[in-house]
């Protein structure tokens, strides 16, 4: 499948660590302004894809095309990419000693006023004043450096954003906060790339699909999604590393 | 020349047009590498600036006193704080060499009154060095409860033709503190070599922190020295360096427990890139079995994911290990 209107188009992606499949036909496309969610359980390799996608070192695909804007990126640098308009929140943000959360803000930001900043830090209900000058390193909490690489994403104004479990491992962090932001993003235009292992937040997205071992076992509207993964899947969830979907001749199914 | 309680700035601009154009190109300098040049024209701040072999301004406040004598190829001062004297404002010291050849040596002895407190913001500049040596040996002495605070930040132009050669040995008497902070992370290091030693007393306190970026075939090397000798004392070296292309740190640090209770500590941080070389050689000595000494290191490349979340941002790899060898610096 492959349209001019894609703003991203991801074609048999096939991705090898020491010998082993991590990504395998993956195919994936987002039109501008849509709002994607990728659902899976944890070690589906969805992580992996948004590394792919960003082309951080260590993921270079070994087979597939990616496309955004309308150019083959599967071998551009991490800096061409975002450059392009694609950027990604990491699901577990870095730290920056020295660095205070407006300067950091202000990198890579489309407006580097202040004013920019500081809106992107109220769109992820942070105080602009409680936090342009602090140090974006331990002294934060998991929760603030989360919102503060949302607000990153968000204060770039790329075309395409790929947010890698926005709503995990944090207490603050409500999911109609991230529901908000991702819709504010969205209504600019902007593509979003939801990944979560939590259904209920690709109720946030137009579309959905669902990943195991490696690619994308089912893909439809976010409720058909949802409901396919509350009746298959979610038993298999409280299991680290359970992949629960086999590969037959029939294609993607889970073993009775 | 011996010059000593008189602010020499004040009425000789008019008299003395080489002293004035030798002065606005020292403040010019020291605003490069980072000072506030105003500061220096204060007349309720206590400043000392030294050009090559000539004292520039000496001026003096209540509670601090410098003695200043002109040596063929430096300066030889003696800055006295008074005992109990609480010296509310920065006292800025400016050292510096606009020639871009020569030798300047700064032998300077800091009393620091018991009871006393104080502030030392140093810039030494020398922003045209191509062929240059610096040379500093100080004696510090921290009188009892005294509390003394150095910070001194270096500007050495683009060449890296400068060799800096900073010397101290520092006593610190009965419950006194020193907190002293070299940071060279502007414009090309040269060869630098730092030598501190530090003597610490009952229930005193030393920070020697030490932060520098090399590049190109610059030349870092930090000698550190605590021997805490007095029941209680504390001493932390904190080291942070940079280097990159084919630049080289060294950091020697050595902490000495010899007495109860005596807390030291050694943290060393250094990042390369490219094909620059870091070493760190702690070593830690414990003469009282109360006594407690650690030391923690660090060496290797910049953070992975701290350098593709900054080039997920548009940044280029250059820019974003750059800004965050200079975040590690800042801190």
């Amino acid at each position: 499948m492959k349209e001019d209107s894609y703003l991203l188009s991801v074609e048999n992606l096939g991705l090898k660590r020491s010998s082993r499949d991590i990504l395998t036909h993956v195919n994936l496309h987002l039109r501008p302004g849509e709002v994607h969610g990728l659902l899976g359980l944890n070690g589906s390799g969805k992580s992996s894809l948004a590394y792919a996608l960003m082309g951080s070192a260590g993921y270079e695909p070994d087979e597939g095309v990616i496309e955004f804007a309308g150019r083959d990126i599967t071998h551009l640098s991490i800096t061409e990419r975002a450059r392009l308009g694609l950027t990604l929140a990491w699901q577990e943000p870095a730290r920056f000693e020295g660095l205070p959360v407006g300067a950091y803000l202000a990198l890579g930001a489309k407006d580097q006023n202040r004013e920019s900043v500081a809106a992107a830090l109220e769109a992820v209900a942070l105080a602009p004043a409680a936090y342009m000058k602090r140090p974006l390193n331990h002294t934060l909490s998991g929760g603030e450096r989360k919102r503060i690489e949302l607000a990153a994403v968000f204060a770039m104004g790329a075309r395409m954003v790929i947010l890698d479990e926005p709503d995990s491992g944090v207490d603050m962090l409500t999911l109609r906060d991230v529901a908000a932001l991702i819709k504010s993003m969205a209504a600019q235009g902007r593509s979003v790339l939801l990944i979560t292992h939590r259904d209920e937040m690709i109720t946030a997205a137009d579309s959905a699909s669902l990943m195991c071992r490696g690619t994308i076992v089912f893909r439809g509207g976010p409720d058909e999604v949802r409901q396919y993964y509350d009746k298959r899947c979610r038993m298999h969830g409280g299991a680290l590393g359970a992949q629960p979907w086999q590969r037959d001749s029939a294609g993607w199914s889970i073993p009775t | 020349m011996k010059t000593a309680s008189k602010p020499l700035h004040r009425g000789r601009a008019e008299a003395e047009p080489a002293w004035r154009k030798e002065f606005e190109a020292i403040l010019e300098a020291y605003g490069r590498a980072g000072g506030d040049p105003a500061a220096l024209k204060m007349p309720n701040v206590a400043t000392l600036v030294v050009s090559s072999n000539r004292v520039l301004v000496a001026n003096e406040i209540p509670g601090v006193r410098f003695e200043a004598e002109e040596l063929p190829h430096g300066v030889r001062a003696r800055i006295l704080v008074a005992p109990d004297a609480h010296i509310d404002k920065t006292v800025h010291l400016c050292f510096g060499m606009l020639p871009a050849e020569g030798e300047q040596e700064i032998i300077a002895e800091y009393d620091i009154g018991s009871g006393a407190q104080v502030e030392f913001l140093a810039h030494c500049t020398f922003p045209n060095a191509i062929h240059l040596k610096h040379m500093m040996d100080a004696r510090i002495h921290v009188g009892t409860g005294a509390r003394m605070i150095y910070r001194e930040s270096h500007y050495h132009g683009t060449e890296g033709g400068i060799e800096v050669l900073p010397k101290a040995k520092v006593t610190i008497d009965e419950g006194g503190s020193i907190v002293t902070t070299f940071s060279l992370v502007h414009g090309r290091v040269g060869k630098l070599d730092i030598d501190y030693d530090v003597a610490a007393a009952k229930g005193s306190v030393a920070e020697l922190t030490t932060k520098a970026y090399g590049q190109s075939d610059d030349v870092v090397r930090v000698s550190e020295t605590l021997h805490l000798n007095g029941e209680g004392a504390r001493g932390l070296t904190k080291t942070r360096i940079a280097v990159r292309d084919r630049a080289i740190s060294e950091v020697f640090t050595t902490a000495e427990g010899n007495a109860p209770f005596a807390r030291g500590h050694m943290d060393c941080t250094e990042v390369i890139r490219g094909g620059a070389t870091a070493r760190n050689v702690p070593v830690v000595l414990v003469r009282d079995d109360r006594a407690h000494v650690t030391h923690e290191a660090a060496i290797g490349t910049v953070n992975h994911k701290e350098l593709e979340t900054l080039m997920a941002r548009g940044l280029d790899e250059e820019e974003a290990v750059d800004i965050i060898i200079r975040g590690i610096l800042q801190e």
